[in-house]
């Protein structure tokens, strides 16, 4: 047999270049094919690592490491994406689909990637390739949205990137395997891959940005970050026990917060931490079992999760209404979104022969055989409460509870792509319930594992059933309130808030306050002061100054008129004087007058000089 | 479809209601029947990890307390702590 290997990403790499190149009427064509080829393309690869590039002989990326537990999640990936493909094919836009491709072409990335450096390669066009989805996004602040989704997964890049240059300086191995559960590096690798898994307090981002999403982005936003953080969990860090109580903690976090929210879509956004917590929590139990239990539910997961976001998603569509109070009875004008909606809530709460059951009690079954009596109570707890948001509350509040005004909004149902989408994704979930044989043989670890226990469906349908009458007997405290729910990103939204209120209030307070300061402490002196200096200047240096020249002038003047009256006068007149007194003189002195006149000229002249220096 | 059109006789219909009600009720007495024939240990029906699990109807018990404990915890959490109005972050 050939040895093929089209890495499956790469392939929607390729084709979100090449979609907006494809004439409009192959384009269908083209979107549904490209996930079918990605999917068969793994039905035909063998184990073992294939597409190994070598970075100047000094380490190796590998990007195609194949084996049970990447396979497993290479095909649901591809479903679906394929899934994603048909319930957006409506969408006239090239953008959306582009995005999803290179979305779901970097999860795969991840999944079959062998070393931590293309861990992190992939990790990083995810983050950016789904944010994407949120900048598309028609609603109001979608920006601000996007880029504060973005913002937290560039944090938890560099989270993962540290850990993983301290890993690697410390083993100088970049292989990405089961990594110790302790140590600065894996510690942090670890915390990186908790906030892709949105595992508190690093989930806010979840619930923040998925209901944010496009239309049908968000059939991609819910399968694929947290299902490849799973992943990355189940090979690097199972058995690690820090995940137990973790993924027990989410399992309930998430069902808290479904009872409160009012939005649609964000409801189902913190449920998908509720479910991911049984992921989690199976990861960090590590036994074959669990391991087996958390790739199974990862798998049926992504189906129902999606089944349920494009029924949400269809209703937001079609009615341009997202919030609980505003919505309801719609199940008439809606007929077969409610049904197929329907299909998801029966599976994701686990109602036997459809694909929640399958899965989830594999999780449940594990801690009970490891006899962990609190994991597996817990987890059930949460399943009753899986039950009564997502299969009860949702749907009684969007589809009855009071009539819908048909004249308001006309609603009907969504056009037929999304209708065959959510068809697609319920034929999965009720296929894997009815025979899950097939998933079962494709998990990491072989099991004997048999769902369909006299014990198990019993249990299950009267924790169903009584869960039910719970619901109808305190459905008046359960009605939707219009209010948000504060989560842990409020440290992030209100500290920017915070932020904005610190430089309104204190720091311009502060810099008025200083600058009044300034003003009359400095400004003003300086100000008094330079004028001083200026009366100085004008009337002392000047003046000084002013009256050297003028008082040299004056000076010149007067010895102008001295040489010119007296001493010309003197010296003309001399002769005259001379020999009128010369003869007097002779008798006195016998000197010349010409040479004491000149004498007295030069001294003037020095002294008018150094008067002009001096001053 | 006549689920459809089944759910709205039971809507629009209380005695139909009732009549729905009272399947449920016989479907759950079904179940705890069931539940207590498949706890005879000698059937060796239903697997022992922990002391409850030969509570026959311990399901049942735990289903609706979960419910309960859920709906009064979440929304005490909610109405003390969590909700907040819709503009909480746009002052």
């Amino acid at each position: 047999m050939i040895d093929l290997w089209i890495h499956p990403g790469f392939l929607f790499f390729l084709a979100a270049a090449a979609l907006p190149f494809v004439k409009t009427q192959w384009k269908s064509i083209f979107k549904l094919t490209v996930p079918v080829v990605g999917f068969l393309s793994l039905l035909l690869v063998s184990h073992g690592s294939h597409g190994v590039l070598s970075l100047m002989g000094q380490t190796e990326m590998i990007f195609g490491r194949v084996d049970k537990l990447s396979l497993v999640f290479g095909y649901v990936i591809t479903i679906a994406t394929l899934v994603g493909m048909v319930f957006s094919l409506h969408v006239k836009e090239d953008k959306e689909h582009m995005a999803g491709l290179v979305y779901a072409g970097s999860a795969l990335g991840t999944v079959f990637a062998g070393d931590l450096l293309t861990v992190f390669l992939f990790w990083e066009i995810m983050a950016f390739s789904s944010a994407l989805l949120v900048f598309y996004a028609p609603w109001k602040d979608a920006a601000v949205k996007g880029m504060r989704y973005l913002y937290v997964h560039i944090f938890g890049g560099l989270l993962l990137l540290a850990g993983i240059f301290i890993h690697v300086g410390e083993t100088g191995t970049t292989v990405f395997d089961a990594l110790p559960h302790e140590g600065v590096g894996p510690m942090l690798i670890l915390c990186g891959f908790l906030l892709n898994a949105a595992v508190p307090p690093f989930s806010a981002w979840l619930p923040d940005a998925y209901p944010e999403s496009t239309i049908t982005g968000v059939v991609f936003m819910s399968a694929l970050t947290t299902k490849t953080a799973v992943y990355v969990l189940l090979r690097g860090f199972a058995g690690a026990e820090i995940l137990v109580p973790l993924g027990v903690f989410m399992a309930l976090y998430g069902v808290v917060y479904a009872v409160i929210e009012n939005d649609i879509r964000r409801l189902l956004a913190y449920h998908i931490i509720s479910q991911v917590g049984y992921m989690v929590a199976g990861a960090g139990m590590g036994s074959e079992m669990a391991v087996n239990g958390a790739t199974s539910h990862a798998f049926a997961h992504i189906l129902y999760k999606g089944l349920l976001m494009m029924g949400m998603s269809s209703v937001m569509l079609m009615t341009g209404l997202r919030k609980l109070t505003d919505l309801g009875g719609l199940y008439k004008y809606m007929p077969w979104t409610f049904m197929l909606y329907m299909i998801g809530g029966f599976a994701i709460s686990g109602f036997p022969f459809f694909s929640g059951f399958v899965s989830k009690s594999m999780v449940i079954s594990a801690a009970q055989e490891l006899h962990r009596p609190w994991v597996a109570m817990l987890l059930t707890l949460a399943s009753a409460g899986t039950f009564l948001h997502t299969g009860l509350k949702l749907p009684y509040y969007v589809f009855f509870w009071k009539d819908w005004d048909q004249k308001k909004i006309e609603a009907k149902d969504p056009p037929k792509n999304m209708i065959w989408g959510m068809a697609l994704a319920a034929f999965a979930c009720t296929f894997i319930g009815l025979f899950p044989g097939a998933l079962y043989q494709a998990l990491p670890f072989d099991s004997d594992y048999h769902p369909y226990t006299w014990g198990h469906v019993i249990g299950a349908y009267q924790i169903l059933l009584l869960t039910g009458v719970g619901f109808f007997m305190l459905l008046k405290m359960l009605d939707p309130d219009e209010t948000i729910s504060m989560d842990t990103d409020w440290t992030y939204r209100k500290a920017i808030h915070g932020f904005t209120w610190f430089v309104k209030k204190p720091v311009v307070w502060w810099e008025t306050r200083a600058v009044e300061v300034y003003k009359s402490h400095l400004i003003e002196p300086v100000k008094k002061f330079s004028r001083i200096g200026w009366t100085i200047d004008t009337w002392v240096f000047d003046g000084v100054v002013n009256f050297a020249g003028w008082s040299t002038r004056i000076e010149s003047k007067i010895l102008e008129m001295f040489d010119m009256h007296l001493i010309d006068g003197a010296v003309t007149s001399a002769p005259t004087i001379i020999e009128a007194s010369a003869k007097r003189l002779r008798k006195l002195q016998t000197g010349f007058i010409q040479n004491y006149t000149l004498a007295m000229i030069v001294g003037v002249v020095v002294l008018g000089i150094v008067a002009l220096i001096v001053i | 479809m006549w689920i459809i059109n089944y759910l709205e006789k039971i809507i629009e219909h209380p005695e139909e209601m009732k009549k729905t009600k009272k399947y449920f009720l016989y479907f759950g007495i079904a179940l705890v029947v069931v539940d207590i024939i498949i706890h005879i240990p000698q059937l060796h029906l239903v697997h022992i990890y922990f002391f409850w699990d030969w509570i026959p109807g311990f399901s049942s018990f735990y289903g609706i307390l979960s419910t309960y404990l859920i709906i009064v915890i979440s929304k005490w959490l909610g109405h003390e702590l969590l909700m907040k109005p819709e503009d909480f972050y746009n002052d």
